[in-house]
C-alpha cells in the first residue's frame, strides 16, 4: 500500500479571480487575474515554474482544447502544460497533477489553474451539449438540477424525512451560504436571503427551487505548489501542506448494478475514507474543522455531510437545522459562500475551495475569518451525476 | 383456413376535448360546433405510428408467444419514415429474431384492411403474421378533420388453423375515387366536398362492394351479426349498413365520440374492439373505404371465451386523461412552434452507426445477465458491473422491456427542454434485478412517488428535426396493469 503524500507538498501561493458574470473578460483574462495574485503570493518568478496543469470542465464552451491556452495566457516559458477534464471535479484534478508532479520529485514548482467561462454560452444554467455517444442514447433527458434533485426523493424516503421538512433543511443550507457569500468581495452572489424566500422560489427541478441551485459563473483559481523544503528556502514560515488528496470515479455500479439506493454519493464515501487514511485522521468530526464541499445544489451539501462522516446517516437534516455547519457552527461549511454564492465556474471550483481553506488556515480570510483558524480543512469536489461521477477530496492543513 | 389468433390495440392517454378546440376556433369557423361532442385520442409528442404499433403488438402478444411471428406487416398512411422500413423498427422493439419478414403497407385509407388480407393470405399458406395498423394523421388547423381524426393502433395476429375467429372470405373492390389526396411531397390532405364524398363515394361504392362480397361468400346480409366500419362522417356506417341490407342492430360503436377515426387503422381497431365482446359463431363483417372497398367476413369460434386477458381497445380507452388545452394539441402535432429557448436548439444528431451497433440495447431494451454472479444490468457490458466479481465475457442477453419496475428516485425538471414540461425522470428498479435512470412519460408530476409501479414503453426519445431523424428508446410509464 502506497504511503501517500501527506506533508510532501506545500502550497506556495494561491490566487482567485472575482467570480460572477464577467462580461468584461474571457477565460484568458480570468486566468491572468488569478495567476497574478498567486505568483505574488508565492514570491517567485514565472521562470521558476516547472510544469502546469489546466482544469476545464467544458472546453468547447470555455477555452478550446489542450493546455496551450494556459501557456499562452500566462506566457509560460514553454514548460509542460496539460489540460485535464474530469467533470466538475476538473479543478481538483488539475491540482492533483501539480501536487503529484512535486511529490514525485519530477518538478520543484508546479502550477495548477482551473477556469471556466460559462457566461458566453447564452444559457442561464449549464449549457446543453450535443449527444452522440452510446451512453447518451440511454441517458434520461435531464439537467444537472434534475439529476441531483432525485437524491432528495430517495433520501427522504429512506430516512423518513417528509418532503417539506427536507425542503426547509436545504433552504437553511442556502440561507447560510448566502449569508457567508455576502461577506466575500470575490463572490458572485452577495445578497442574504431568508428561508421563506428559498422555500418559495420558482421550482427548477422538484424539490429544488432557484435558491437550491448554485451560481453559474465565470472565474479562475490558481495554485502554485512546491516541496516544504523549497518553500522554507523561499522564505515561507507558516506552511500549508497537502495532508491528503484522493479521487474516486464511479465504475457504473450506482447506475447499472444493484444495491445503491440513490440517497447518497458512493464515491464521496470512498474518497473520504481514503483521504482520512492518507491524512491519518480517525475522527473527522474532531480533526476537520472547516469544509468547502461541492454544493452544486443544496441537497448535495446536506447529503455530503453524511458521506464525509461529519453527520450520522439520516441526521444531516437535524445537524443542518441546528447550525452545525453555519459560519459560527462546529464545522463551518462554505464559509466563503460555496458554489452556491461564490459561484461555480466549473474548472475553477476545486481550486477555489482550496483557496478559501488556505486563506482560513493562514488567518487571511478577512471579514469571514474564523476566530480560531482551523487546523485541517477539507475540500470536496464532485463532478458528474449522482449515479455516475468523480469525487475528489483534498485535505490541507498547517505543517 | 386462416384465423385471427390474437388481437390487441393501443390508444394514447390524452384525449382532446373537442369542446375546448371548438371554443378556441369558433370565432373563425362557427360550423365546427357541429363537431363539439366527445373527445378524440391524441398521441403524445413522443409517440408516432411506430411506437403506437409497438404498443398494440405488445397488447396483442405477450413476450413468450412472439416467437410464432414469421412476418410483420405495418399499415399506415402516417408512417414516420418514407424510406426506412418502419415495420423493421417495430420488429426490433418487439425483440423478434432477425429471420422474420417485414412489410410496410400504405397509400390509402384501405391500407389497414389490405394489410390484413395480405396477412390472412400468408396465414392460409401456413405462416403466422402479425398485422399492425397505426395512424396519427395530420389535419389542417381548424378543419373538421382536426376534430374527427384520432390517433391509435391495432394489432391482429393471424395464422393457419382454428383461432378466435376464422376468415369466411375477403373481397376487394377498387376504383380511383379521390375523396381526398395527399401528394408525396405534402404533409396535409386536400379534401373534396363532403356531400359528394358521402353520396357518390361511401353510399354507392361500399354497398356495391359488400353485395359483391356477400354473393361471393354465399352469405346473406341479414345474417351479419356485427357490421364494422369507420365512420368519419357522422352516421355513415348506419347508412351503408342499411343500403347493404344489414340490420341496424349490427352496427356497433364506431368510437367516434371517444377516440375519433384513426384512418386506415380504424377498421382493425373496431374489429379488435368488437372481438372483445364477441360470442361464438357470430359473423363479423369488416368493410373499409379508400379508392374502393375491402370486405372481410369472420366467424367467431368457441375459443373466443378462453382468450388471454389483455388491455384491449377498451382497457386503453379507459386509461385516459382529458386534454383541455388546444394549444398543447397544436404544439404536439407541430402545427404551432412554441419558443423552447436555447435548450431546444441543442443539436440532436445521432450516429446511425452507433445506433446499429447498440440496437439490442436501444430498440429492444435487452440488458445483460452475468452467468457467473447472476447480476442483471443495463446495458450489457464486456465486464460485469457486479462489485464483488468483475467477471469478463460472462454476460448473456436479458430482456427488460416486459419487466415491471418501481421508482427508486424521481424529479420533475422544469429546466430541461421537453415539448411537454416538466421533464420527469428517475431511477427505476426492475423486478428480478436491473435498474436504469430513465425518462418517464404519461405521468402527472404531482403524483410521482417512491415505490410507484411502472412499466416500460417504446417511445420517441428525441427528434433531430434538422435531419429528419427520429431516435427511439424506452421510457417508464405508470403501470397501467398494476392492479392485475
Amino acid at each position: 500500500m502506497a504511503s501517500g503524500i501527506k506533508d510532501r507538498v506545500a502550497i506556495l501561493g494561491m490566487g482567485c479571480s472575482r467570480f460572477g458574470e464577467r462580461w468584461d473578460m474571457d477565460a484568458s483574462g480570468l486566468m491572468v487575474e488569478a495567476f497574478l495574485e498567486a505568483i505574488e503570493d508565492a514570491g517567485i518568478d514565472v521562470t521558476q515554474i516547472d510544469a502546469a496543469w489546466l482544469g476545464v470542465g467544458l472546453d468547447t464552451a470555455s477555452i478550446g482544447p489542450s493546455g496551450v491556452p494556459l501557456s499562452v495566457a500566462l506566457r509560460l516559458p514553454n514548460i509542460p502544460c496539460t489540460k485535464v477534464e474530469n467533470y466538475c471535479a476538473s479543478g481538483t484534478e488539475s491540482f492533483r497533477g501539480a501536487v503529484y508532479a512535486v511529490a514525485s520529485g519530477a518538478c520543484d514548482i508546479a502550477l495548477a489553474m482551473g477556469v471556466e467561462k460559462l457566461k458566453d454560452t447564452g444559457y442561464g444554467g449549464l449549457p446543453a451539449r450535443p449527444r452522440g455517444a452510446f451512453p447518451d442514447a440511454t441517458l434520461a433527458n435531464s439537467t444537472a438540477p434534475g439529476q441531483f434533485a432525485q437524491i432528495a426523493s430517495a433520501y427522504g424516503a429512506k430516512h423518513g424525512v417528509k418532503r417539506d421538512d427536507l425542503k426547509r433543511a436545504i433552504a437553511h443550507v442556502s440561507v447560510k451560504s448566502h449569508a457567508n457569500g455576502a461577506k466575500n468581495p470575490k463572490a458572485h452572489l452577495r445578497k442574504p436571503i431568508t428561508e421563506e424566500q428559498a422555500m418559495n422560489a420558482p421550482m427548477i427541478a422538484e424539490p429544488l427551487g432557484l435558491f437550491d441551485c448554485c451560481g453559474v459563473s465565470d472565474g479562475a483559481a490558481c495554485v502554485i505548489v512546491t516541496t516544504p523544503e523549497i518553500a522554507r528556502r523561499l522564505g515561507k514560515t507558516d506552511l500549508v501542506t497537502v495532508k491528503a488528496l484522493q479521487v474516486a470515479a464511479s465504475n457504473g455500479w450506482e447506475a447499472e448494478g444493484s444495491g445503491w439506493d440513490g440517497s447518497y454519493f458512493h464515491t464521496t464515501r470512498i474518497a473520504a475514507a481514503r483521504a482520512y487514511k492518507e491524512a491519518g485522521i480517525t475522527d473527522p468530526r474532531k480533526d476537520i474543522s472547516l469544509t468547502e464541499v461541492h454544493d452544486c445544489f443544496s441537497i448535495t451539501e446536506l447529503v455530503t455531510m453524511e458521506d464525509l462522516g461529519l453527520s450520522d446517516e439520516g441526521r444531516a437534516v437535524y445537524d443542518v437545522m441546528d447550525g452545525k455547519f453555519d459560519a459560527d457552527g462546529a464545522i463551518p461549511c462554505q464559509i466563503d459562500g460555496g458554489l452556491k454564492c461564490f459561484g461555480h465556474p466549473i474548472g475553477a471550483s476545486g481550486i477555489r475551495m482550496i483557496y478559501e481553506n488556505y486563506l482560513q488556515l493562514l488567518g487571511r480570510a478577512g471579514e469571514r475569518q474564523r476566530a480560531t483558524p482551523p487546523v485541517n480543512a477539507l475540500s470536496h469536489n464532485l463532478g458528474g451525476f449522482p449515479n455516475l461521477n468523480v469525487c475528489a477530496v483534498a485535505i490541507v492543513g498547517m505543517n | 383456413m386462416a384465423s385471427i389468433i390474437a388481437f390487441g390495440g393501443y390508444v394514447p392517454r390524452r384525449r382532446l376535448q373537442r369542446e375546448a378546440a371548438v371554443a378556441a376556433l369558433s370565432w373563425f369557423n362557427a360550423g365546427l360546433s357541429a363537431h363539439a361532442r366527445g373527445e378524440r385520442a391524441i398521441a403524445g409528442w413522443d409517440e408516432d405510428t411506430v411506437t403506437m404499433a409497438v404498443e398494440a403488438a405488445r397488447d396483442c402478444l405477450p413476450e413468450d408467444r412472439r416467437s410464432v411471428i414469421r412476418k410483420l406487416i405495418l399499415a399506415s398512411t402516417s408512417l414516420p419514415y418514407a424510406d426506412r422500413q418502419n415495420a423493421g423498427i417495430v420488429k426490433e422493439a418487439l425483440n423478434l429474431s432477425d429471420d422474420v419478414g417485414a412489410l410496410d403497407v400504405t397509400g390509402s385509407q384501405r391500407a389497414g384492411t389490405s394489410a390484413l388480407i395480405a396477412a390472412l393470405e400468408s396465414a392460409a399458406g401456413g405462416s403466422e403474421v402479425l398485422c399492425l395498423a397505426s395512424e396519427r394523421r395530420k389535419a389542417k388547423v381548424a378543419s373538421e378533420a382536426e376534430l374527427t381524426y384520432g390517433d391509435a393502433a391495432a394489432a391482429i395476429l393471424v395464422g393457419p388453423g382454428a383461432g378466435l375467429a376464422e376468415l369466411v372470405g375477403h373481397h376487394s373492390h377498387t376504383v380511383d375515387f379521390a375523396d381526398h389526396f395527399r401528394a408525396s411531397d405534402r404533409c396535409l390532405d386536400y379534401e373534396w366536398e363532403g356531400r359528394w364524398v358521402r353520396d357518390e363515394g361511401y353510399a354507392k361504392i361500399m354497398p356495391t362492394a359488400i353485395a359483391e362480397a356477400l354473393a361471393k361468400f354465399n352469405v346473406s346480409a341479414d345474417a351479419i351479426d356485427r357490421f364494422i366500419m369507420a365512420a368519419p362522417i357522422r352516421g355513415i356506417d348506419k347508412s351503408v349498413a342499411k343500403a347493404a341490407g344489414i340490420g341496424a342492430d349490427a352496427v356497433g360503436d364506431n368510437l367516434q365520440d371517444r377516440l375519433g377515426t384513426a384512418g386506415c387503422a380504424q377498421p382493425l381497431i373496431l374489429l379488435a374492439h368488437a372481438l372483445e365482446k364477441a360470442a361464438p359463431s357470430e359473423l363479423l363483417l369488416v368493410a373499409s373505404f379508400g379508392q374502393g372497398c375491402d370486405v372481410l367476413l369472420f366467424r367467431v369460434t368457441d375459443a373466443i371465451g378462453a382468450r388471454a386477458a389483455n388491455m384491449g381497445v377498451s382497457g386503453w380507452l379507459d386509461r385516459r386523461k382529458a386534454e383541455d388545452s388546444y394549444i398543447r394539441h397544436l404544439h404536439f402535432t407541430g402545427a404551432l412552434t412554441l419558443d423552447g429557448g436555447m435548450r431546444a436548439e441543442a443539436d440532436q444528431r445521432t450516429p446511425p452507426s452507433m445506433l446499429y451497433r447498440h440496437r439490442r440495447s436501444l430498440l429492444s431494451l435487452v440488458g445483460g445477465r452475468c452467468t457467473k454472479t447472476g447480476t442483471i444490468q443495463f446495458p450489457k457490458s464486456d465486464i460485469s458491473v457486479a462489485q464483488n466479481e468483475r467477471a469478463i465475457g460472462t454476460q448473456e442477453e436479458y430482456p427488460l422491456a416486459e419487466r415491471r419496475a418501481r421508482i427508486a428516485s424521481f424529479t420533475a425538471d422544469s429546466l430541461v427542454y421537453t415539448p411537454d414540461p416538466p421533464g420527469c425522470y428517475g431511477l427505476i428498479e426492475f423486478e428480478g434485478g436491473g435498474r436504469m435512470t430513465v425518462d418517464f412519460t404519461d405521468v402527472d408530476p404531482d403524483t410521482l412517488e417512491i415505490g410507484q409501479p411502472m412499466r416500460m414503453m417504446f417511445r420517441l426519445k428525441r427528434h433531430d428535426v434538422e435531419r429528419g431523424f427520429k431516435h427511439y428508446f424506452w421510457k417508464a410509464v405508470p403501470d397501467y396493469r398494476a392492479a392485475t
